[in-house]
């Protein structure tokens, strides 16, 4: 008998574990699958992919040969190698070479066919390793660029796809708030001036209650721009009534948190 | 067995609610200047019968200073008073928001005079549209003469309280005031207003006067004038009229400037074609040398908080700004881009120096960080120079000359100003030529 009931219950709880996980997903319609915008987002460069008129054509052109010269100039040749072709090195020379090689290079990483080559392959060889090795540098730091920026865009997903507004629709409220909020000027760089605002809204957009979530800074010594900044975020609100919301969903966004935060505006 | 499945329950329940609260963020908003409403001032019907001032004509007067001082700031946007649908008593008592919000108005400023015994009294309230709330109001009494301070100090307080910034309203600018042909320029020193007001010559005019700097609480001056054909720094007091010269030194003393504190002044010497930095202290008179080296160090100006100097020198062949202890030691170059940097002038705030530059003939007024970097180039002419802050360290004053023409016809000198931004470049109207402008602090404080 208790083996059937907590055969019954934990099969039970499995099922509403399972509705409960799955629930979000089969309520969610296909539109709203942001993932693919985001991509665009991120691809985003300073040339476009669009075919070009044959004028632009040359303003390209131009641009990209005024690009290879600067990198010609930040990168000229070594003197080492205009060298090689002119005289044979001499055995003293060959010697303080070695020594250069052993400095800047781990020995155990030399291969043993490698020290078996000439000595002009050698150095060539030293120079493409010493590129190489700026060019992993590079890579490193890319990479490390690429994971933040992907985590950033990782991370909007999340939040769009929890909050229950599209990419869009949230760019069109922030759009909005963009336009109607004056940034006072008197702020200092260095502080720390993000401004959270806690909203509840009425279905038609317009703001029911607002509350400064950070309401305590206000009143301490040394952060007067504080009040100001924070005023400031309120009047946008207030000016912007009413929201553009969807015109759905009222239940996902009728609380909504706006964090102002000038820092990257001021620094432009 | 319930227990378990209802906290189980529950807990699912309890995520899913707070996955619900949607945060966006609001980096950027706009810098476009603020609609403002000025209302003229509801003046008192008992006051309005005084004898001897016609108090209906001031409290137009002063509204009107207020809304010229804040077109001035290229920050807020004063709105036509035309367009106004409510009479100032009744707005003074408690605005119709509604009306004020349809001319696109965010913040409203009503104001109420009268005069009893004698003294002007002013009250002003500040009101924030948007949040249909009143956010500042307070009362002045005064001398009934001194109705425009009244105005100047009321846009500060307003200022102050949008912007989050102190005003630079209730403040002077002493300048040297030039007239007559370019060979034969005659150099008087002025003071006035910091909107061009209430000019007065300090000087007559014998004698050429150059730079003329406040010291902090705006009694003295100090600048440079000639003595028996040699430039001398002087001190004089504004109030009193009584000048000096400073120190007793043999040869030229120049670019005179007071310290934070106001107790020294630290200028150039020049001997036998070397100058160098020394100050003397003004109660007890000690002179001190700071820099020693064979070049040419001059234009000295501290910090704010005293501990650094900084200073131009051409010890490296080209004139560029250095910075050292106020000791003078521990000097370090901060500039080293093309072209020749002077006058550099320490922001009242701390986080500035701006500077002169001058390359390939053309004149940049400028700013930077204290330690060289973000050099940005603020406005460039044919000729300017002398830039000098605003006591809030937001807006530079400075002089600019126009090309002449063979025989010196076409010449002008007039002061400009211009916000650190690079924005609202507008010229200071003065009653003659003018360079050499040097701003006050707040008279107020």
């Amino acid at each position: 008998m208790t083996k059937s009931l907590i055969l019954s219950i934990s099969f039970h709880l499995l099922m509403i574990l399972l509705t409960i996980l799955s629930l979000p997903f089969m309520l969610r319609e296909p539109i709203d699958l942001p993932p693919i915008v985001s991509v665009e987002l991120i691809q985003i460069s300073d040339k476009t992919n669009i075919p070009y008129a044959p004028k632009a054509r040359k303003v390209i052109d131009k641009v990209k040969e005024e690009e290879k010269r600067v990198v010609s100039e930040q990168a000229p040749p070594s003197p080492k190698e205009k060298e090689k072709p002119d005289r044979i090195p001499l055995p003293n020379e060959k010697k303080e070479e070695k020594k250069l090689v052993e400095k800047k290079q781990n020995p155990e990483e030399i291969k043993p066919e490698v020290r078996q080559s000439s000595e002009f392959e050698k150095k060539k060889i030293i120079d493409t390793n010493q590129i190489a090795a700026l060019i992993d540098k590079a890579k490193e730091e890319a990479a490390e660029t690429e994971k933040t920026t992907s985590k950033l865009t990782q991370s909007s997903v999340k939040d769009s796809f929890a909050s229950g507004l599209t990419l869009s629709q949230e760019d069109a409220l922030r759009a909005q708030i963009f336009g109607c909020w004056s940034v006072p000027l008197g702020l200092p760089y260095d502080g720390n001036l993000l401004v959270r605002i806690k909203l509840k809204l009425k279905k038609d957009g317009t703001v029911l209650k607002s509350e400064i979530l950070d309401h305590e800074r206000m009143n301490k010594p040394g952060q007067k721009f504080y009040k100001i900044l924070a005023e400031s975020a309120l009047r946008a609100v207030r000016l912007c009534q009413p929201l553009k919301v969807p015109p759905t969903g009222y239940e996902k966004w009728k609380e909504l948190q706006l964090n102002f935060n000038p820092t990257e505006m001021l620094k432009g | 067995m319930k227990k378990i499945l209802l906290i189980v329950f529950i807990f699912f329940l309890k995520t899913n609610i707070s996955h619900s609260l949607i945060t966006i963020d609001i980096t950027r908003g706009n810098l476009d200047p603020l609609p403002i409403a000025v209302s003229p001032l509801h003046v008192d019907p008992q006051s309005e019968k005084h004898k001897d001032i016609k108090i209906k004509e001031l409290g137009e007067k002063v509204s009107e200073i207020i809304e010229k001082n804040f077109k001035s700031t290229g920050l807020f946007n004063p709105l036509k008073k035309n367009a106004f649908v409510q009479k100032p008593d009744i707005a003074h008592l408690k605005p119709r928001f509604e009306d004020w919000r349809l001319i696109k108005a965010q913040a409203l400023v009503t104001g109420k005079m009268s005069i009893k015994d004698n003294k002007l009294k002013v009250e002003f309230r500040l009101w924030d549209l948007t949040a249909s709330k009143e956010i500042i109001a307070l009362a002045f009494t005064t001398t009934p003469t001194n109705w425009r301070r009244v105005a100047h100090i009321i846009s500060d307080k307003i200022y102050e309280r949008l912007t989050g910034e102190d005003g630079y309203f209730d403040t002077r600018i002493i300048y040297v005031a030039e007239s007559g042909p370019k060979s034969a320029r005659i150099k008087k020193l002025a003071i006035m207003d910091q909107d061009g007001a209430n000019t007065k010559y300090l000087t007559l005019g014998n004698e050429l006067v150059l730079t003329p700097r406040f010291n902090p609480a705006n009694q003295l001056v100090t600048y440079l004038s000639y003595f028996r054909n040699l430039p001398r720094v002087y001190l004089l007091d504004i109030e009193t009229g009584v000048q000096e010269v400073v120190g007793n030194f043999p040869g030229m003393t120049f670019a005179p400037r007071f310290s934070p504190d106001g107790k020294k002044i630290i200028m150039s010497f020049a001997k036998d074609g070397n100058s160098d930095i020394y100050t003397m202290n003004i109660e007890n008179r000690v002179v001190e040398k700071i820099t020693e080296h064979s070049s040419i160090d001059t234009s000295p100006s501290y910090s704010p908080d005293g501990k650094y100097i900084c200073f131009n020198s051409d010890r490296s062949g080209l004139q560029q700004i250095y910075v050292m202890k106020s000791d003078g030691s521990d000097v370090k170059r901060i500039t080293f881009g093309k072209g020749l940097y002077g006058t550099p002038v320490w922001s009242p705030r701390g986080d500035l120096i701006a500077f002169t530059k001058v390359r390939k003939g053309k004149f940049y007024i400028g700013v930077m960080r204290p330690d060289g970097s973000g050099e940005r180039l603020l406005t460039e002419n044919f000729y300017q120079e002398a830039p000098s802050w605003s006591p809030n360290g937001r807006v530079l004053i400075f002089y600019r000359e126009t090309k002449s023409g063979p025989k010196g016809a076409g010449f002008t000198a007039k002061l400009w100003s211009i916000d650190i931004t690079g924005y609202n470049e507008r010229q200071i109207r003065t009653e003659t030529d003018a360079s050499d402008p040097s701003w006050s602090s707040l008279l107020s404080k």
